[in-house]
């Protein structure tokens, strides 16, 4: 049954090491709950993936460089805004179908993830949500066809898990806002068109706008030196009396549920996007532990190291059907932001805690760039803090539950 | 042009294979399956690059149960605009090639295309089968394939070179590496082919001749033996004795 003599599971380690013999784990017929266009999109999505990621990812992050190449790629598939409407060039599917399309980037990389999730939760979604009508005609076809590169400012260098307490402010100049202040840990910023920026007017309330780069007094320096996402690029924006044109101002939002509803949809998206880091972490040491040879026998046959890989499947499995129950609510905007908060918090920390157990099972040779796995586990320590920090979400669900607000 | 693609569903590559009845059936629990690989990558992709290239429409067909259905629906996404689904299975070569050449008869295609092979029976049967029930010219194997108004210069790979064929519409020809290049199905094309019409039509009689008595898998490979590099004689005496290559 094999077109190409491989995939029976036993070829070598160092074969395999560079071969992605990746293989997705259903084991509970979760497909079954799937439409054909979701399975479709998973098979396109984890086709490309390892046709032009797996080859590269370990070298690009291994020189902390950004495969800028790969934008392209990602909007010829249609990973940009495939949620939103064909109308403006994008897909017209369901959240389900996002969210799938998350998981199986972030199977490849949690950084190639991360440029799809910007593009299309950050800054598609606000201007399709919030923009005018010609705003939206202006940017959202280039975005979706990836001729625009967007970007998305909310964290402030002393505003992480408070945004409300942002200092970028704007100051109304006739036909324009002057704009103030930094953003930080900006992903996309130093390669972006534009940037989708939220800022308080003189009354202190909270404005988005699109930003364009090349605006004067607008900058974007890289942020070096991370252990962490690093074929993603990432940076700050810094804004000295840059003139934004007032059509480029939503006109109606105002306030922190504007960029917080942005967040639901991107955390949404990472909590399908964090079982793809994990399978992939289980798949591979699965296969690991079937070929490793200790004692005698396969790893794979003693104890402890079942026990580490029963706990993950039923763990992926656990998410999974989380996935699909929130992606089923998003499907009919029932997913409340608490909801995608628990969801978000618990699949990125399964997926943090599987990628250190497959690491284990992978003895030595789990820190090498052989396997995938501790590029995984670095990018989910990201993955853990942005988009709402694993103890954020929980006090969410905190206060959700009690009705008390723990972390103000 | 009015092109028609055969394509079959074969089971995933990395299937786990095994049979029950007595070994006289494929079992089909659990396994993962796909649109074959020489129908989608080279047969379907060369057709639709000859429509964008001249115009026309390129049709799917397949022969099976409604299971096959997400199958189809991928050639429509990658391009196809329409498709048509024989409701049978596909019990043999003769019956799916009957099954086609029913279809095929009333529609006055210019060409057909199919894989070179389905990479889990590899009979290579149902295009030869096909263009003789249509009383057609049949190229097998082409790795490359040119129109020039109604005729087809087709090279394929022989034993140590290559064969380059001419042949006049219509005709039947089955498409192996090198005659297109796979094109992963975006995302507005996987929601456009939800809406591309897909006709289900009956299937028409088909005597069988032959029968599968029973079905067994290739023996095990034997584990690999580590010798010491000094020992060379017990080297020389493995390849005599058990490999029995020397």
């Amino acid at each position: 049954m094999q077109a190409n003599g491989k995939g029976n599971g036993l070829a070598t380690h160092s074969k395999g090491a560079k071969e992605d013999r990746f293989q997705g784990h259903d084991y509970y017929n979760i497909d079954e709950l799937l439409e054909d266009d979701h399975l479709l999109a998973r098979d396109a999505v984890r086709t490309w993936v390892k046709q032009e990621v797996s080859p590269i990812i370990e070298d690009y992050a291994n020189r902390a460089e950004c495969p800028t190449h790969l934008f392209k790629g990602l909007a010829e598939i249609g990973a940009f805004g495939p949620s939103l409407p064909t109308k403006y060039g994008c897909g017209g599917m369901d959240e389900i179908a996002y969210g799938i399309i998350m998981q199986e980037l972030e199977r490849g990389d949690s950084g190639i993830r991360s440029m799809a999730s910007v593009q299309g939760s950050l800054v598609m979604y606000p201007i399709y949500r919030f923009a005018s009508e010609e705003q939206k005609m202006k940017y959202l076809p280039k975005l979706a066809s990836g001729e625009l590169i967007g970007c998305f400012g909310l964290t402030e260098p002393d505003h992480g898990s408070n945004p409300s307490g942002m200092v970028t402010n704007i100051k109304d100049d006739g036909d324009a806002y002057i704009l103030n202040g930094a953003k930080m840990w900006i992903t996309n910023s130093p390669v972006a068109d534009l940037a989708v920026v939220w800022a308080k007017d003189e009354e202190g309330v909270i404005r988005g706008m699109v930003v364009e780069t090349g605006t004067k007094g607008f900058t974007t320096p890289e942020i070096h030196g991370k252990w962490s996402l690093r074929a993603s690029i990432t940076g700050e924006l810094v804004f000295e009396d840059v003139r934004v044109p007032k059509e480029n101002v939503f006109p109606e939002i105002r306030g922190l549920k504007g960029p917080l509803s942005c967040l639901s949809k991107a955390r949404y998206g990472i909590a399908w996007g964090a079982i793809g880091a994990a399978m992939d972490c289980y798949d591979s040491a699965l296969r690991y532990s079937q070929e490793r040879v200790q004692f005698g026998k396969p790893i794979g046959q003693f104890q402890l190291t079942q026990k580490k890989l029963a706990e993950m499947i039923t763990e992926i499995t656990k998410a999974q059907l989380l996935a699909w129950r929130l992606g089923t609510l998003a499907n009919v905007g029932k997913a409340t932001p608490a909801q995608i908060s628990m969801a978000k918090r618990n699949n990125v920390h399964m997926a943090l805690e599987i990628a250190r157990e497959a690491r284990q099972i992978h003895g030595g040779m789990g820190i090498t760039n052989e396997y995938p796995v501790m590029r995984h586990m670095m990018n989910l320590e990201t993955v853990l803090t942005y988009e709402g920090t694993h103890d954020i979400h929980l006090l969410i669900t905190g206060m959700d539950v009690t009705g008390f607000n723990a972390f103000k | 042009m009015k092109l028609l693609v055969c394509v079959s569903k074969t089971p995933e590559t990395t299937a786990k294979i095994s049979f029950s009845d007595n070994n006289s059936t494929f079992n089909e629990a659990g396994v993962q399956f796909i649109m074959n690989p020489y129908d989608e990558w080279y047969a379907l992709v060369r057709a639709l690059e000859l429509k964008e290239a001249a115009g026309g429409t390129v049709t799917i067909i397949n022969v099976g149960p409604a299971a096959n259905d997400t199958v189809i629906r991928k050639g429509l996404a990658i391009g196809a605009d329409d498709a048509i689904r024989v409701d049978s299975e596909p019990k043999s070569a003769l019956f799916v090639a009957k099954q086609i050449a029913e279809v095929a008869k009333a529609e006055n295609y210019d060409a057909i295309f199919l894989g070179k092979e389905t990479i889990d029976y590899n009979g290579s049967e149902v295009g030869a089968m096909l263009a003789e029930l249509l009383d057609v010219p049949y190229i097998s194997f082409g790795s490359h394939l040119e129109m020039n108004g109604n005729v087809a210069t087709i090279a394929r790979d022989i034993e140590g070179g290559v064969e380059v064929a001419e042949v006049e519409t219509p005709f039947v020809v089955s498409s192996s590496k090198g005659m297109a290049e796979q094109r992963i199905p975006n995302m507005r094309g996987i929601m456009m082919a939800k809406r591309k019409p897909l006709k289900v039509v009956p299937a028409v009689e088909c005597e069988d001749f032959a029968t599968v008595v029973s079905y067994s898998m290739p023996a095990a490979k034997s584990e690999v033996k580590m010798l010491d590099p000094e020992n060379m004689d017990e080297l020389v005496r493995l390849l005599h004795e058990e490999a029995k290559v020397l």
